[in-house]
């Protein structure tokens, strides 16, 4: 029988390993899954991993894309370090869509470079509101904020359906679900030529930075860190466990309403019924799969976002279908969150298990919190 | 300084790689001779029933119909918003001369994308925005509607029919009313309940409205949402059905009376024979039975040969143009009159349609 054993410390070569051993374990299962859909599977992870960039708009895409992932998972982990699980980040974007959205339009054809800050406080205070709902059911009545936050994702996106089908349906637009085209000055001025890539990128680093700074130098990040590894400790230094969970998760639902904004005022230009493809759930693996770690999450967001692109020039390319990509997908993903087990856990192959150990090694399961 | 070096030589690679990349939009025409690259972009997932799949079997009788002349790719699930661009941007860019977008959230990215590749060819389902060269087209699916609103009318006992809807879209609420009116013409006591479930596909949601209608009576349900679920929850109620999109039957041998099916074939061979002649014009096209792009499945063999008749005769008489299913009087279901008796809906009007005609039960989401 083989067991995990907890190790005492983390172990510093699997902290560089564990990558490797999903790299090799999802090249291995490529090499599987693609001969049996009959393709050659060094084209496959050619198509996979360097078609999408091999043009400037590549490029532009990836960043693009992984923009809106970064800002949110920085925004989660700050919440994740000290225990508090927002799982809503796709409903608080959401809310900071409309927020955005509802100034833009209430704006329409005002020309002033005011415009686009009012929608980004906008879009913060939508999220932040968001987030504030679990965040005050937890504090107040304990409700689990991962079940709550979850819940508000449908609430969010039925109530932007609502507006676009409703009132702010776009006169003009033969009562199809979606709001006017934003004006010139609600839209973020593109960077990069013959891109789509606009300034919302250096947003989303700014922020990135700041949840660093904030997370790793900050007197309130070192506390909420503490209270995240050792709640009994945070308790009896005076830490307050309701702020910590305030801030957990106002800090998730500002970054995740930015976000909102970064979308809509960005590549979108508009409000529709759909205003993101799930990056508020993506950003939950994301911040995982980067460890918690602002340069991490920079890294991890950077591969979700080719994963993307991938898959759809694997589609193009190949003619591989959607579901075997989402498959690729998944299994990498998988492999890099399930390796990272060995950081704290080594295999034992155990011969006999005496009470003892199983009664020493659980606690230890259970503070690390696996 | 050797790294200095290193450096500049880099800086130039990459400044070779984006020239490159730059001139890329320029050279996607093909020569004389070569097969013309067409590609599509799909909502969902092809699947083995409903909308995609429609698009996607009238892809393959085009590559059918034109042989060596054309190669197709296409891309499944693309969502609609922020990706949508960079899909269609990428087959223009690869040299693909027609496109066809399949779904209305593709309007303004095929809009956008347009503009930056004059010389390649767009075709939008669904939308009503066009360009220079974005033609649109479209089906007048509720034709089909009103034909299985009578095999319904005839065929129900508790005068009650379900559907299940997916947005409250003109496009939607037109075939909730030709449905109805259709019912209603044979059976003047029939009524339509009406569920949404804000999704186009989602098969979860789609059998949970359907076994809520049937639980409320319902003894036929229809759906305007892209899985076979509510035909499954038919079968398994034992009750009637009608297909959407496709021929549902072998989902529900024993529940569909027949299906309002889609046909795209015919369309999409057309355009693109006119784009390897070099004739390809952006049109706006709604072509219903008259045209082929809509057509009833086979019925079930429960349903009675006079009411095969009475249905095959006003299919009949659409296609001879010598009914149309919104012909007044009709009125809204709160009693106004919205077009008076011996007036026909003009296409304008009918693609803004926000009401419930009589016999259809609730109000419309999104009305005032």
């Amino acid at each position: 029988m083989i067991r995990l054993e907890a190790r005492p410390e983390p172990s510093r070569t699997f902290k560089w390993a564990s990558p490797l051993i999903a790299v090799t374990a999802t090249v291995a299962i490529g090499f599987a899954l693609f001969p049996a859909m009959g393709k050659n599977p060094f084209d496959a992870f050619h198509a996979f991993f360097v078609k999408p960039l091999d043009s400037l708009y590549g490029v532009g895409e990836l960043l693009l894309k992984a923009s809106p992932l970064m800002m949110i998972a920085t925004g989660l982990a700050a919440g994740y370090r000290a225990n508090v699980w927002n799982i809503g980040a796709e409903g608080q974007l959401t809310l900071g869509a409309i927020a955005g959205g509802g100034v833009a339009l209430a704006l329409h054809g005002v020309d002033s470079p005011l415009v686009l800050p009012l929608m980004m406080a906008a879009g913060v205070a939508g999220g932040v509101a968001w987030a504030a709902i679990p965040a005050w059911l937890r504090t107040r009545f304990n409700a689990n904020e991962i079940l709550t936050s979850l819940m508000l994702v449908y609430v969010a996106t039925l109530t932007l359906s609502l507006l676009v089908h409703d009132a702010w349906r776009d006169p003009e637009g033969f009562n199809f679900p979606q709001s006017k085209l934003f004006s010139e000055s609600a839209i973020l001025p593109n960077m990069l030529e013959a891109t789509r890539l606009h300034w919302g990128f250096l947003l989303a680093l700014a922020v990135v930075a700041a949840g660093w700074v904030f997370m790793q130098m900050s007197y309130v990040g070192y506390q909420m860190r503490v209270a995240g590894l050792a709640p009994a400790a945070a308790h009896y230094a005076g830490i307050s466990a309701p702020r910590t969970v305030w801030l957990g998760m106002l800090i998730g639902g500002g970054c995740a309403g930015l976000a909102g904004v970064g979308e809509i005022a960005g590549p979108i230009g508009q409000l529709q019924p759909s205003v993101s493809p799930g990056y508020g759930f993506a950003a939950i693996i994301v911040a995982f799969v980067g460890r918690l770690h602002p340069v991490g999450i920079v890294f991890a967001s950077l591969l979700m976002s080719l994963l993307y692109l991938g898959g759809e020039s694997a589609q193009l390319n190949l003619a591989l279908p959607s579901a075997v990509t989402g498959l690729f997908q998944g299994t990498l993903l998988f492999f890099l969150l399930a390796a990272d087990v060995f950081i704290h856990y080594r295999l034992r192959g155990a011969k006999r298990v005496t009470r003892a150990a199983v009664a020493a090694s659980d606690p230890a399961r259970k503070m690390s919190g696996v | 300084m050797p790294r200095m070096n290193r450096r500049i030589a880099l800086a130039t690679i990459a400044a070779g790689a984006l020239a490159t990349a730059v001139a890329l939009p320029a050279a996607a025409q093909t020569k004389a001779g070569e097969p013309l690259k067409i590609g599509f972009v799909y909502v969902s997932p092809i699947g083995d029933a409903g909308w995609t799949f429609q698009h996607d079997t009238g892809r393959k009788e085009m590559e059918a119909a034109l042989g060596a002349k054309v190669t197709t790719k296409y891309i499944e699930s693309v969502p609609e918003g922020a990706d949508a661009e960079r899909v269609i941007r990428e087959l223009a860019q690869s040299g693909h001369q027609l496109v066809f977008t399949t779904s209305f959230g593709y309007m303004n990215p095929t809009i956008k994308v347009a503009a930056t590749f004059p010389k390649t060819h767009f075709e939008h389902a669904t939308g009503y925005k066009s360009a220079k060269n974005v033609g649109i087209y479209n089906a007048r699916f509720y034709e089909g509607r009103y034909l299985a609103g009578i095999v319904a009318g005839r065929m129900t006992k508790t005068n009650v029919a379900g559907y299940v809807a997916a947005f409250p879209i003109p496009e939607v609420v037109m075939g909730i009313n030709a449905f109805a009116r259709g019912m209603r013409s044979v059976n003047p006591k029939a009524e339509v309940k009406v569920v949404w479930v804000n999704s186009w596909f989602d098969p979860g949601k789609e059998r949970q409205a359907a076994d809520t209608l049937i639980s409320q009576g319902a003894d036929v349900v229809t759906h305007h949402t892209d899985s076979t679920a509510a035909v499954q929850a038919a079968e398994a109620k034992k009750v009637y059905a009608v297909g959407y999109h496709s021929d549902m039957s072998k989902y529900g041998p024993n529940a569909q009376l027949t299906a309002v099916t889609h046909q795209w074939g015919d369309f999409y061979t057309k355009a693109a024979q006119s784009a390897v002649e070099g004739k390809w014009k952006p049109g706006n096209v709604w072509g219903g039975i008259k045209e082929g792009m809509i057509k009833l499945a086979a019925f079930n063999k429960v349903v009675p040969q006079d009411v095969q008749d009475q249905t095959r005769k006003v299919e009949a008489d659409i296609r001879a143009g010598r009914f149309h299913p919104f012909t007044g009087p009709v009125k809204d279901n709160t009693g106004k009159e919205r077009i008076a008796a011996g007036k026909t809906i003009d296409d304008v009007t009918l693609n803004k349609m926000d009401y419930y005609v009589e016999g259809v039960q609730g109000k419309l989401p999104s009305s005032k």
